[in-house]
């Protein structure tokens, strides 16, 4: 009766153990990206990074961005349905191609296959690509007036945690 | 696989038959004639496709293995997009490394040990001349693995058709051998030993330490895993596409890769994941242990030695039996944004083949374009013993500057401007980055504007600088990519790498073949070689420029200048 009890209590605490380690990769990898806080909250906003390794850390991070751009598309087109000026109508119609051709349908599925595949580096150019689409995005509004900036600085800012984090496995 | 190619034809005709060499006021009337064959897949406009480099129709290319003969190119391909995936093995066919005939893929996914991707690999001879290639599969479970296939007819000389092993795969990692197996790929052309089995490497890595495994064998079907690697370096990260092979010493051919012999030195090259350089070292093949030691005095990692300064990865050579030479292929990625590849509808190119030798000092390697290449000079325009006083430009004209070949010899008679040379700037990319071709200096810059605008808004600018060292005279050559385009949405990264030449007894040489978004350098007969991937918005076609140009303070002489036009080659 009493081994048995002990048994069970040897068993809770190698549990909590096992918990600790992956909370601990989570804290690591977090420290060697740019933004430390987001790289955290995007993780643990998924069930998947308890048991993830860093591969799959970062594609929970990836299919972030996904959501994000996705995000973005529906709210680019939203604002081309209200009649916008001439200028952010250009600026609008660029940031489309960018979003929907490259991060969404080419970027992103790249990144997935070549992380779930083992070959890095073309996760990190399409990781890498998606942080200069955001921004090129950003830039394609003549006078500087952007109505997406919110949208194209979190693409940016989780393009670069994901890069970083795909860097620790080349 | 586009099955009718896309044919766009640009023809320059340049009315102004006079002297090739003018000073910056040349003008020219301009006939452009533009001829689009093309079926919808690819937009019309394409001024960044190449006239005369390797790239297939459309989408995404990397990675070559060949097998020579015929010869024949095959290389990593994606069928349905402008980036990277679902990766298989597309073949092409040339006489002449030039011109080329598409086929169709040799392989892909079929069988559980390549179901989920046919990724790179490598072809080799059999003594009884049998091509079988090696090359690495993704298993159902994602697991990197070693494959075999061989041709299905050998009498096809087209080599179409490929078998695939029903033993496959061939090398795996398991819960014994320690492999790693999400970083285990990329197995080389293999060479017999003395002892008449046969070796081959694939790269790897354990933890941050590259290795290069090492498997045998004696029926090229049964490999074991050696128990140490042929050769390791530590915090280089994952070796990539490996390549082993002999050089002669003081030799002017190639060898196989089989030889063995004294006068022999042995070249290990790794394509590096986290840099993406391609570097290499020279050393010694210990037959006994199994094991290769680069000399003394080398540099193991990617501060060392690299074939190209510029863009150039994942490169393989192979030995061509027929003109006993050792060929280099490399391939280069687009400099573009993936937005920019999506809409030209296509990504990836291969540098123009190389002739690889040892360099007479035994310390690197030469490299020099192919002379099958030159068969499409055309419009040749010569200059001899024309003085580039500090602050010139001399525009050279009677070439498409676009699609062109240009040759370049400088000699220095007076070094007293020379400035010194900081110990500190050890970095030569960062120091052209710092000291561009708009940088005034004493001795240099000096070079070529390639790929140049007329109101030179844009250009592309290859050249040296010379700087008094501690002990003698430095050369930096640089290709400069930062005034390259208009664009900003492209990476314009400046590269830049030391030249051993002496400046004071040798001239400066240097070459640069040009190709509408691509400009391949060679400084020093191919001692230093710089590729860049460049995209004009205002030099296109009949409207990109070609100089020659002095922004030091101290003239220079242009010993000879020689400029072709290239002929567009026969590509798919």
């Amino acid at each position: 009766m009493r081994s048995s009890i002990f048994l069970v209590f040897v068993m809770c605490l190698s549990l909590t153990q096992i918990q600790i380690s992956m909370a601990d990769l989570v804290d690591d990898t977090c420290k060697q990206t740019p933004n430390n806080d987001l790289c955290v909250s995007t993780l643990h906003a998924d069930p998947r990074s308890a048991t993830a390794d860093v591969a799959g850390l970062a594609i929970i991070v990836v299919d972030a961005i996904k959501a994000k751009a996705t995000a973005t598309v529906a709210q680019i087109n939203t604002l081309l349905g209200s009649s916008p000026d001439p200028k952010t109508k250009n600026g609008l119609d660029s940031c489309l191609k960018k979003y929907s051709n490259a991060i969404l349908n080419a970027d992103i599925p790249s990144a997935l296959e070549a992380l779930q595949k083992n070959n890095p580096k073309f996760a990190e150019q399409g990781t890498n690509d998606a942080a200069n689409e955001a921004n090129s995005c950003e830039r394609s509004f003549a006078g500087g007036a952007s109505p997406i900036s919110s949208f194209n600085k979190s693409v940016t800012d989780l393009s670069n945690v994901a890069s970083a984090i795909i860097k620790l496995l080349l | 696989m586009a099955s009718s190619p896309l044919c766009l034809l640009l023809f320059f005709f340049s009315l102004f038959f006079g002297h090739g060499f003018v000073p910056l006021e040349a003008s020219h009337k301009v006939f452009l004639h533009l001829q689009n064959q093309s079926p919808s897949s690819l937009k019309t406009h394409q001024p960044y496709r190449t006239g005369y480099h390797f790239q297939p129709p459309k989408n995404w290319m990397n990675g070559p293995m060949i097998y020579k003969g015929l010869y024949h190119f095959f290389y990593q391909y994606n069928p349905k997009g402008a980036v990277w995936g679902n990766i298989v093995w597309a073949h092409s066919t040339s006489t002449d490394l030039v011109n080329w005939t598409p086929h169709k893929h040799a392989i892909s996914p079929s069988q559980p040990a390549d179901i989920n991707g046919c990724w790179s690999g490598s072809t080799t001879i059999l003594p009884d001349g049998k091509p079988v290639i090696l090359y690495t599969g993704i298993d159902p479970q994602n697991n990197q693995v070693q494959n075999m296939a061989v041709p299905k007819n050998l009498s096809d000389p087209f080599l179409l058709e490929w078998t695939k092993l029903p033993q496959n795969p061939l090398m795996e990692p398991t819960s014994t051998n320690n492999i790693n197996a999400s970083s285990f790929r990329d197995p080389t052309t293999a060479w017999k030993g003395a002892d008449g089995r046969w070796r081959t490497i694939v790269g790897s890595k354990v933890n941050r330490k590259g290795i290069a495994i090492l498997y045998r064998s004696k029926d090229f079907i049964h490999w074991t895993k050696a128990q140490h690697p042929l050769h390791s370096a530590k915090k280089t990260g994952m070796w990539e596409c490996p390549d082993f092979y002999p050089v002669a010493i003081n030799g002017l051919n190639g060898v196989d890769t089989s030889s063995i012999g004294k006068n022999l030195k042995y070249v290990l090259k790794l394509s590096l994941d986290d840099t993406k350089h391609d570097y290499y070292t020279v050393g010694s093949y210990n037959r006994v242990k199994d094991s290769y030691v680069p000399d003394k005095g080398s540099v193991d990692n990617d501060s060392g030695l690299r074939y190209d300064y510029g863009k150039f990865y994942a490169s393989k050579t192979f030995f061509d039996d027929a003109k006993k030479r050792r060929i280099l292929w490399g391939w280069i990625n687009e400099s573009s944004s993936v937005e920019h590849d999506i809409e030209k509808g296509w990504s990836g190119v291969q540098a123009i083949p190389r002739n690889v030798l040892l360099d007479k000092s035994g310390k690197q390697l030469l490299q020099w374009p192919i002379k099958e290449i030159e068969k499409l000079r055309a419009n040749a325009v010569h200059v001899s013993s024309r003085q580039l006083k500090g602050g010139s430009m001399v525009e050279v004209t009677g070439v498409t500057a676009s699609q062109a070949d240009v040759e370049v010899s400088f000699k220095i008679s007076d070094f007293k401007k020379a400035e010194a040379l900081d110990p500190s700037w050890s970095n030569p990319q960062l120091l052209c980055s710092q000291k561009g071709a708009s940088v005034k200096g004493g001795l240099g810059p000096f070079g070529l504007k390639v790929l140049a605008s007329k109101g030179m808004e844009e250009y592309t600018a290859v050249f040296f600088r010379v700087f008094k060292g501690q002990t003698k005279y430095e050369v930096l050559m640089c290709s400069d990519q930062s005034r390259s385009s208009l664009d900003n949405d492209n990476d314009k990264t400046t590269y830049g790498a030391f030249l051993d030449v002496d400046p004071v007894h040798e001239k400066l040489s240097l070459r640069s073949l040009i190709d509408h978004s691509i400009v391949e350098s060679f400084g020093g007969g191919g001692k230093v070689c710089i590729t860049a991937r460049v995209y004009p918005t205002l030099a296109i076609d009949g409207e990109a420029h070609l100089y020659g140009f002095n922004k030091g303070t101290e003239s220079v002489e242009i010993t000879t200048l020689s400029a072709w036009s290239m002929k567009k080659a026969k590509i798919n």
